[in-house]
């Protein structure tokens, strides 16, 4: 089945997104990367050492994948923005995903900044995913801002709840015309087949896979579920019925009345 | 509004009374749910829940691991200065204390800095005694010149400044601060704050809020343990850590448990602060605020500090000099405090890395 999601140009045939925080080491983050199949990894700026390659997290990603670095720690678009030229200058290509937050409590994206740091980043010429809190014409700015595709979370990062903005995002899914990755919250496969679903473009996955006991089995379970979710939506889903419908109680009479 | 008002409030309970009242149910209750109000945190801490320390772990192990990963943040200390104007009965930088007082040169600063890359470190922490002139603001910014090239994060904990002393840190490179109550009991810190500024309860108490206000990434509590009883400090301390978090959303909140450690001087502990109640203390604290980092200091043992890694901590300092200079010229001067934890850096990595840790040495990336 050829289904690729193109993002920007670059061609994607692996609809599963990886971060690689919160990983017990480097080994296990590789080992977990490979087998995930992702192509798109992304990796906090804050992390890397740019300075020398000493355990530095980049030598442990695989050299296939497509690098998104992210924004974390960044309060304001003004901080967003100084980090993405400064991912840049590093070497780790031109595709940002900006996180903005601004609350610690939660670690809720700011989607005010987030839009004005989408506008900078878009006219300096990044690939930009912003990650937001699904809100549809938060959304649709991103969009007219040029974002490369919106990424709304399912739940608060890290929460592992699922995704219980199910009805904001699925009102995304069918009005912005950009991909739809499905970021943060996601905390079991049948989470991510469940967004995959419902339409979404692609998942981001990392707390999930990082925290597993087994971390690499854990990622391959991912990629199944978001293979299966994806072929599941393309197959064109029946609809749910909460009944059985034996009888037509309140319409029977038309057909009794009909002739 | 500042915290003094909510510390009157905490101050006139009954502490004795209230803890004796928790039952066993009050705790469950409190282990069951997932976000913990005041009460089954005062709960958690309550001598009924000594017995339900294990789930209490499980649970803290847990939370942490879920929102910060299977990694430590490792930084180190770097003193600047030793000169202060402070008496303070548990601290060997007291001004009673005699010993030929030293302030780092930017040469020497230059040489600390070295060392400590090398070891691999891009978070430190500055300190120093209270000092206007000789920690003034034009020498750290001085000192900040040179620092910047070799970290990526640098935290402060010297005297309590104003606001606007802040902000020019910050716009200096400064991204974090530090600063422990010592004691929230009032009547206790004026006591063991014999002379000069520090005596200014009020001022101490009102400083975290000051560098939030500043622009400051992280700001970090705590209370000095034995100074006074841990339970009703730390509760104290957890309720400051819950009033900054909901106050200043910005600010990423982290509290530290220090336990007093012998010192230069003859003030001896009130408290026998005993391993199962520093564990309490910090396994209450993960449960009441689960994205709060928790820091531990080389105060602590080895074996301590190893069992101590999955219960919720978040930050390590390793390797640690407590005396100016103390990396490039060792055992030269008076430390602040004796250390009991005395290994490396690669070894502590070894350690965290045989848990399944990653230590992480840079998390932040100045801009």
């Amino acid at each position: 089945m050829h289904d690729p999601l193109k993002i920007a140009g670059v061609e994607l045939s692996n609809r599963l997104f990886v971060g690689t925080g919160k990983f017990g080491d480097h080994s296990e983050m590789k080992a977990a990367i490979e087998r995930s199949g992702s192509e798109v990894v992304t990796v906090a700026l804050r992390r890397v050492d740019v300075d020398s390659g000493e355990e530095n997290i980049i030598e442990d990603i695989p050299n296939s994948v497509q690098l998104m670095p992210n924004t974390s720690g960044a309060r304001t678009a003004e901080e967003a923005v100084r980090i993405a030229r400064l991912a840049k200058a590093s070497g780790l290509g031109n595709w940002i995903k900006i996180e903005v937050i601004s609350d610690q409590k939660y670690l809720l994206p700011d989607n005010e900044e987030t839009i004005r740091a989408t506008e900078i980043l878009v006219n300096e010429g990044f690939v930009v995913l912003p990650y937001m809190s699904p809100d549809l014409m938060a959304a649709k700015r991103m969009e007219e801002a040029g974002a490369a595709a919106v990424m709304p979370l399912g739940a608060p990062i890290g929460s592992n709840k699922g995704i219980r903005m199910k009805d904001m995002v699925q009102i995304l899914i069918d009005e912005i015309n950009v991909p739809i990755v499905v970021d943060a919250g996601i905390g079991k496969p049948s989470e991510a087949a469940e967004a995959m679903e419902m339409g979404a473009d692609a998942v981001l996955v990392n707390t999930a896979i990082a925290t597993a006991k087994q971390p690499v089995k854990m990622a391959e379970a991912f990629d199944l579920a978001v293979k299966a979710g994806r072929q599941a939506y393309l197959s064109g889903l029946g609809p749910t019925r909460v009944t059985a419908e034996a009888s037509s109680p309140l319409t029977g009479f038309l057909n009794s009345t009909k002739g | 509004m500042s915290f003094y008002d909510q510390y009157v409030k905490l101050r006139d309970i009954s502490y004795d009374e209230n803890f004796a009242n928790v039952t066993d149910q009050d705790v469950e209750r409190a282990l069951q749910k997932e976000h913990l109000n005041e009460r089954d945190y005062f709960a958690l801490l309550s001598p009924a829940a000594e017995k339900y320390l294990e789930p209490m772990a499980q649970k803290a192990h847990q939370l942490t691991k879920q929102h910060f990963g299977k990694t430590m943040q490792l930084y180190l200390p770097l003193y600047l200065s030793d000169y202060c104007v402070n008496i303070c009965k548990y601290c060997s930088f007291s001004l009673d204390n005699d010993f030929p007082r030293r302030r780092l040169t930017m040469d020497e600063v230059e040489r600390e800095a070295q060392v400590i890359s090398d070891m691999g470190i891009k978070h430190i922490l500055l300190l120093s005694g209270e000092s206007h002139t000789h920690s003034s603001i034009e020498y750290l910014k001085e000192c900040l010149k040179v620092l910047k090239k070799h970290f990526s994060s640098i935290g402060l904990e010297i005297q309590p400044l104003d606001r606007d002393e802040y902000e020019e840190l910050v716009a200096h490179g400064i991204d974090g601060l530090t600063v422990y109550q010592e004691v929230y009991n009032e009547e206790i810190y004026k006591d063991i704050h014999v002379k000069g500024p520090k005596k200014n309860y009020r001022y101490r108490l009102d400083t975290a809020e000051r560098g939030c206000q500043a622009g400051m990434n992280a700001v970090n509590i705590g209370a000095l343990l034995g100074l006074d009883d841990w339970r009703k400090e730390s509760f104290i301390t957890g309720m400051h850590a819950s009033y900054l978090q909901n106050k200043y959303l910005e600010a990423d909140v982290g509290v530290s448990f220090p336990r007093i450690r012998p010192h230069a001087g003859s003030y001896q502990p009130k408290v026998d602060v005993q391993d199962h109640n520093l564990v309490q203390a910090m396994l209450a604290l993960r449960l009441f605020l689960p994205r709060a980092a928790v820091n531990v200091s080389t105060r602590e043992s080895p074996t301590l500090r190893d069992h101590l890694i999955p219960l919720g901590v978040t930050k390590m300092s390793a390797a640690s000099s407590t005396e100016v200079g103390g990396y490039s010229e060792p055992n030269e001067t008076q430390s602040q405090f004796e250390i009991s934890d005395e290994r490396s850096v690669a070894e502590m990595k070894e350690v965290l890395k045989q848990k399944g840790y990653q230590p992480v040495v840079k998390d932040w990336q100045m801009v």
